[in-house]
């Protein structure tokens, strides 16, 4: 009641603006986390995300340090995001047997660099928020970003629903029908990196792979096709995150570990629950 | 009158791997409506000759025609069924989206056509699996997923069947069901196929390719135990197989 309450109260906006970002970020979640999933990338998303604080830390420096007024953490963050996913993707690609070590170094020099970068920003800057995200400083602005990263990411997946599908059901196959899967697969890690910058808002660059593969997971084990996994992993982020807001509200918890728990136990209880009735069939 | 082309040529074709060689000096010629089985030791170059002819690997010396075309023009003409067991059995694709898979082209953008359902549903009805088009691909049996793979091929509307050990993992039940698919799509389609079921070879093809490194075709009709033994060393286990036996009792035995 509590959080309702607060969310009618015009004294605090931010607890509104948190709740419809989660909300219409959801989508983008829901989309590309079953990609994720579904392709067996989650690693990847892992070392993206970790690239991601070496992109704010650069542009926290370059803002700080060096008076680049144009180049803030947010651009760093999309500009590392997207490189580490051309980076993986070009190696995964070409050098499949290296990829394991390509994901695993960028995983630890995208941190080492960005922390690098912020012990030598001038005046004191706080790396616990972008580490464990905090979804009630999103601002206005950030709302626009979800809602242009929403139109693009469902923009593509219905555009190249099949291409996509058939890229990650079988590469090979769909390279013989003419399919330019190499495009197709460096178009979705690149997705997934933008994706990516906007989950380290909410749940932080730690948990990012969490809410990105369990809404997906557990739409997964009832889904029939993509197109349903994709729209029941959209109503799960939906729910885990509005959820995981009033909790945290309702008992004075961090938002991003409560959302992050929330998903989990909802995912141990499915496979729980899929266990017993396989056991009982 | 000239002789029809054939429908896959390769001359004097070397492929190596960083390096080592894989395949040396092939040459190949098969007819339309021919019927080819590749055996071959682990290692020997079945897989490779497969990809070669698909355009998926390139050789260093030699040249394959596909179709009159080359490989990588040829691709849309071909079917091709790789080994149901390679798929992720947690992926969620229903049968008919798989089979659809095969009317996908290059310039294919948005949601498919009637017309490629048209076509998913007639290559799904021809494999026997009309019923199955709403299951999981994970759901069904191996048997079933070697149809379906075969069903996708058949959508693409291809002139040639190239199938990559569609006998591994199914039980001999749905492997005496799939020879009567192939024998009868081989009467409009040439059907190269890669296997290390000998048996199955002798009882259905016309040709075998042989592949070790280099590639000797015989007629499956000068096919003896001796020559198996050639083929893979000595190192081999031949069981006699008796997948045809009529209501006679009249039975023919994949290793004479």
């Amino acid at each position: 009641m509590d959080f309702l309450n607060a969310l009618a109260d015009p004294a605090i906006p931010f607890l509104r603006q948190a709740l419809l970002s989660g909300i219409l970020a959801s989508l983008a979640f829901g989309i590309i986390g079953t990609y994720v999933v579904a392709r067996r990338i989650s690693s990847i998303a892992g070392a993206i995300s970790h690239c991601v604080l070496g992109g704010i830390g650069a542009g926290l420096y370059l803002q700080n340090a060096l008076g680049v007024t144009w180049f803030g953490p947010l651009t760093g963050a999309i500009v590392a995001a997207i490189a580490a996913a051309i980076i993986i993707g070009l190696v995964s690609l070409h050098a499949k047997q290296r990829e394991d070590t390509a994901i695993g170094a960028l995983w630890s020099i995208g941190m080492a660099v960005g922390l690098l970068f912020i012990a030598r920003t001038p005046g004191y800057v706080e790396p616990m928020s972008y580490l464990f995200g905090n979804i009630l400083l999103i601002s206005q602005a950030d709302l626009w970003l979800v809602l242009a990263l929403d139109v693009l990411v469902a923009g593509t997946a219905l555009l190249f629903y099949h291409q996509l599908l058939a890229v990650c059901f079988d590469e090979e196959y769909a390279r013989l029908r003419g399919i330019r899967a190499d495009f197709f697969y460096l178009l979705l890690l690149c997705l997934t990196a933008l994706t990516v910058v906007l989950l380290v808002r909410v749940v932080g660059i730690v948990m990012v792979i969490a809410l990105l593969t369990l809404p997906a997971a557990v739409a997964g084990n009832v889904a029939r096709n993509l197109g349903q996994m994709m729209a029941l992993a959209t109503i799960c982020s939906m729910l885990f995150i509005s959820t995981g807001l009033a909790v945290s509200y309702s008992y004075d918890l961090p938002s991003g570990p409560t959302i992050i728990v929330l998903a989990g136990l909802v995912y141990l209880l499915m496979l729980a629950g899929r266990r017993l009735v396989r056991k009982n069939a | 009158m000239t002789a029809p082309e054939p429908v896959v040529t390769i001359r004097g074709l070397d492929f190596a791997y960083n390096g080592n060689p894989i395949l040396r000096n092939v040459n190949l010629e098969i007819a339309a409506r021919d019927s080819l089985c590749i055996v071959g030791p682990n290692g020997g170059g079945k897989t490779t000759l497969l990809k070669l002819i698909l355009g998926l690997l390139q050789p260093q010396r030699g040249e394959i025609k596909i179709l009159g075309e080359r490989p990588e023009k040829a691709r849309l003409r071909v079917g091709y069924v790789p080994q149901y067991a390679y798929y992720d059995p947690l992926f969620p694709v229903t049968v008919l989206d798989v089979v659809l898979m095969g009317r996908l082209n290059r310039l294919a953008i948005g949601p498919y056509t009637a017309k490629d359902r048209e076509a998913a549903r007639a290559a799904l009805a021809e494999m026997g699996l009309g019923n199955l088009e709403r299951r999981l691909f994970a759901e069904i049996s191996g048997g079933q997923r070697q149809r379906t793979l075969i069903a996708r091929a058949l959508a693409a509307s291809g002139e040639l069947l190239l199938l990559d050990e569609p006998t591994a993992n199914i039980d001999a039940a749905s492997e005496e069901h799939l020879f009567e698919v192939l024998r009868k799509l081989n009467q409009r389609l040439t059907v190269m196929l890669v296997t290390h079921d000998v048996g199955f070879a002798s009882t259905f093809f016309k040709s075998i390719a042989c592949v070790n490194r280099e590639v000797v075709i015989h007629p499956t009709s000068e096919l003896t135990g001796e020559l198996v033994r050639n083929m893979y060393g000595d190192d081999i286990q031949m069981i006699r197989h008796d997948h045809r036996c009529s209501e006679e009792g009249h039975c023919t035995h994949g290793l004479p």
